[in-house]
C-alpha cells in the first residue's frame, strides 16, 4: 500500500530533516509513528498524504510512484486516505455535521445518502448533541473528535493521524484508539503519529521511531 | 430569498456554502463589473445605432439618383433639362423625376458660394432628382444618358461606399472597445479572485487534503464570481438600456420640434431596435461569463501553486 525507499527530505537549501527513510505500510496494519518533538513526524506524515515531495528516494502509494502523479491523480489518492491534523483544520463557518460530511459532499454524494452515517459517527465520538455547533465555540477535544470523524467518514484505506488524542481525556483517548483498531480490523491501514507513550502502551503495535531524521523500528 | 439566490441556489437548500460568501464577493468588484458591463452595452448599442442609421441612409440612396445637366455651348440649358426630363419620365421603373429649381440650386450652393448668388452669371449645372421604383431602370437610364453628352448620372455609389466603410469602421471600433472592456473585466476579476483564494487558503488546503479536485474548488469560486458578475453585468446593462430608452424618448421630443438642419434632428435616429437590445443582453451575458471564466482560470493557476 505504501512503500518508502531511501527517502530524504530537506526544506530549501537547509539540512536534510529526513534521511534514508525506508518502510512500508501494508493493508490491515497498525503502526505508531513516534519520536521526540521536531524529529520530523509531521513532515513524514505530509510526505504520506502527498503534501510534500521528497528531495530524494522513492515513495509508492497504492502502487503509484508518488513523485510522478498528476494533480487529479493526487486528488484521487487523497480520497483513499483519511487524515487527522494536529491542528484539526476544521472550517470554522461550517457546523460540526457539515465539517464531517465535507469529504462526502466534495465527492458529489447526495446529502440524503450520507446524513444518517454522519449523525451516527458524530454520536459515536460523543458529539451527537452538537451537530449544529460551529468549531469556534467547541473545546479542543470536541474539535479533535470532529477532525477524526471527518477522516473516518470516507472509510479510508489508509488513516493518518497526527496526535489524534492530544486534546482528549484518557477515557476518550482509549475509546478513539479502540476505534482505530477496529478500523484496522476492517482492513484500513492505520498510522498514528504520537509521543503519548501511555497511549502506545495500550495496544501492541509496531512503532516507527524517528530520531535525528532517521527511522528505527521498535517492535 | 432574492431572485438571484433563487437562480443560483443549489438543490440542497440550507447547506452552508463551502466558501464563506463574505470572503469572496465584494461590492467593489460588483461595481467594477457593472461599469464594465455598462461600457460594453453602451458600445454595442452605439454600434447598432450607427448601423441602423447607415442602413437607412444607404437604403434611401439606393432608390435615389441625380442627373446633372451641364451647360454646353450652343445649347439652351432649360430646353436640355426639359427634354431630358421628358425622356426619363418615359422610362419604366422611374417613379418620380423632378427638376431642382434655380432657387433650390442656389440654396444647395449657398454654403460654398454665399447666399446672394445670381446663378445666371455662373455656368451652374442643373439637377434632376429621380426616384426609382425598380433598380432595373438604371441600365435603361444609362443608355439614354449616353446619347446626351452634357448629362451625367450620379447614382451616389461613392457616397454609399463611404457609408459602408463608416459602418464597418464603427463595428470594428466597437468590437475593439468591447474586447478591451472584457479584458479589463478579466484583469479585475483575476485580481479579486487571487485575493479571494488567498483569503480562503485554509479552506482550499482542507479541500485539497480531503481529495477535492482543482476543478471542483475552481467551480466553488466560479459560482461565487458568476453570481457577482451576473449581478454587476445586469446592473450595468440595465443602466445602459435605460439610457438608450431616454435617448429614444428625448429623440422623439427633439425630433418633433427640430428640423433637418438642427443637431437635435440627429437624436431622432437614436432608436435602438430589438436586435440592438438583444445584442446588449448578449454583451451583459458575455461580461458575466467572462467574469466566471476569468475567476476559474485564475483559481486553477493559483491552486497549482498552492498544492
Amino acid at each position: 500500500m505504501v512503500r518508502f525507499e531511501n527517502v530524504g527530505l530537506r526544506y530549501g537549501q537547509g539540512a536534510e530533516i529526513l534521511k534514508d527513510i525506508s518502510f512500508s505500510v501494508t493493508k490491515n496494519s497498525f503502526q505508531f509513528l513516534t519520536g521526540p518533538s521536531g524529529a520530523g513526524k509531521t513532515s513524514l506524515l505530509r510526505l504520506l498524504f502527498l503534501s510534500l515531495r521528497p528531495t530524494r528516494g522513492l515513495i509508492s502509494l497504492f502502487d503509484q510512484d508518488a513523485t510522478r502523479l498528476q494533480p487529479n491523480e493526487v486528488a484521487a489518492i487523497r480520497r483513499r486516505i483519511g487524515i487527522v491534523f494536529q491542528d484539526f483544520r476544521l472550517l470554522d463557518h461550517l457546523t460540526a455535521y457539515e465539517n464531517v460530511a465535507l469529504p462526502l459532499r466534495v465527492a458529489g454524494r447526495d446529502e440524503a445518502s450520507y446524513r444518517g452515517e454522519v449523525v451516527e459517527l458524530l454520536g459515536w465520538v460523543g458529539l451527537g448533541e452538537r451537530l449544529d455547533a460551529l468549531p469556534p465555540i467547541l473545546s479542543g477535544g470536541e474539535k479533535q473528535r470532529i477532525a477524526i470523524a471527518r477522516a473516518l467518514i470516507v472509510r479510508p484505506e489508509l488513516l493518518l493521524a497526527d496526535e489524534p488524542t492530544g486534546n482528549v481525556d484518557a477515557p476518550l483517548a482509549k475509546r478513539l484508539l479502540r476505534l482505530f483498531v477496529e478500523l484496522k480490523n476492517m482492513g484500513t491501514a492505520v498510522v498514528i503519529a504520537t509521543h503519548d507513550v501511555a497511549l502506545m502502551d495500550q495496544f501492541d503495535a509496531p512503532r516507527l521511531v524517528l530520531n535525528d531524521g532517521r527511522l528505527y523500528y521498535d517492535r | 430569498m432574492s431572485i438571484f439566490d433563487a437562480i443560483f441556489a443549489k438543490g440542497s437548500a440550507g447547506r452552508t456554502p463551502i466558501l464563506p460568501r463574505e470572503t469572496v464577493t465584494g461590492s467593489t468588484l460588483l461595481a467594477v463589473v457593472a461599469i464594465m458591463s455598462f461600457l460594453a452595452a453602451l458600445t454595442v448599442g452605439a454600434v447598432r445605432i450607427a448601423q441602423i442609421s447607415v442602413n437607412e441612409w444607404r437604403g434611401e440612396l439606393a432608390n435615389e439618383m441625380t442627373i446633372q445637366v451641364k451647360p454646353a455651348e450652343g445649347h439652351d440649358l432649360d430646353v436640355d433639362v426639359k427634354n431630358i426630363l421628358e425622356t426619363v419620365q418615359r422610362i419604366s421603373g422611374i417613379t418620380e423625376a423632378r427638376v431642382y429649381t434655380k432657387e433650390e440650386s442656389e440654396k444647395l450652393l449657398a454654403p460654398w458660394l454665399g447666399s446672394n448668388l445670381d446663378l445666371g452669371a455662373l455656368p451652374v449645372p442643373r439637377l434632376i432628382r429621380l426616384k426609382l421604383g425598380d433598380q432595373a431602370a438604371i441600365s435603361a437610364l444609362r443608355a439614354v444618358l449616353e446619347t446626351i453628352p452634357n448629362a451625367a448620372l450620379n447614382d451616389h455609389r461613392a457616397f454609399a461606399a463611404r457609408l459602408t466603410a463608416i459602418s464597418k469602421t464603427a463595428a470594428l471600433a466597437g468590437f475593439l472597445i468591447l474586447v478591451l472592456v472584457l479584458l479589463a473585466t478579466v484583469l479585475s476579476v483575476s485580481f479579486a479572485t487571487r485575493g479571494a483564494v488567498a483569503a480562503n487558503r485554509p479552506t482550499v488546503e482542507v479541500l485539497h487534503f480531503i481529495g477535492a479536485r482543482n476543478s471542483y474548488i475552481a467551480s466553488l469560486f466560479q459560482r461565487h464570481f458568476f453570481r457577482v458578475g451576473f449581478r454587476g453585468a445586469l446592473l450595468g446593462g440595465a443602466v445602459a438600456v435605460l439610457l438608450f430608452v431616454i435617448f429614444r424618448f428625448s429623440g422623439r421630443l427633439f425630433g418633433a420640434i427640430a428640423g433637418p438642419g438642427d443637431a437635435a434632428f440627429l437624436l431622432t435616429s437614436f432608436n435602438l431596435d430589438w436586435r440592438g437590445y438583444f445584442e446588449i443582453a448578449a454583451a451583459v451575458l458575455l461580461t458575466a461569463l467572462v467574469t466566471a471564466l476569468g475567476s476559474r482560470f485564475t483559481v486553477i493557476s493559483t491552486l497549482r501553486n498552492i498544492d
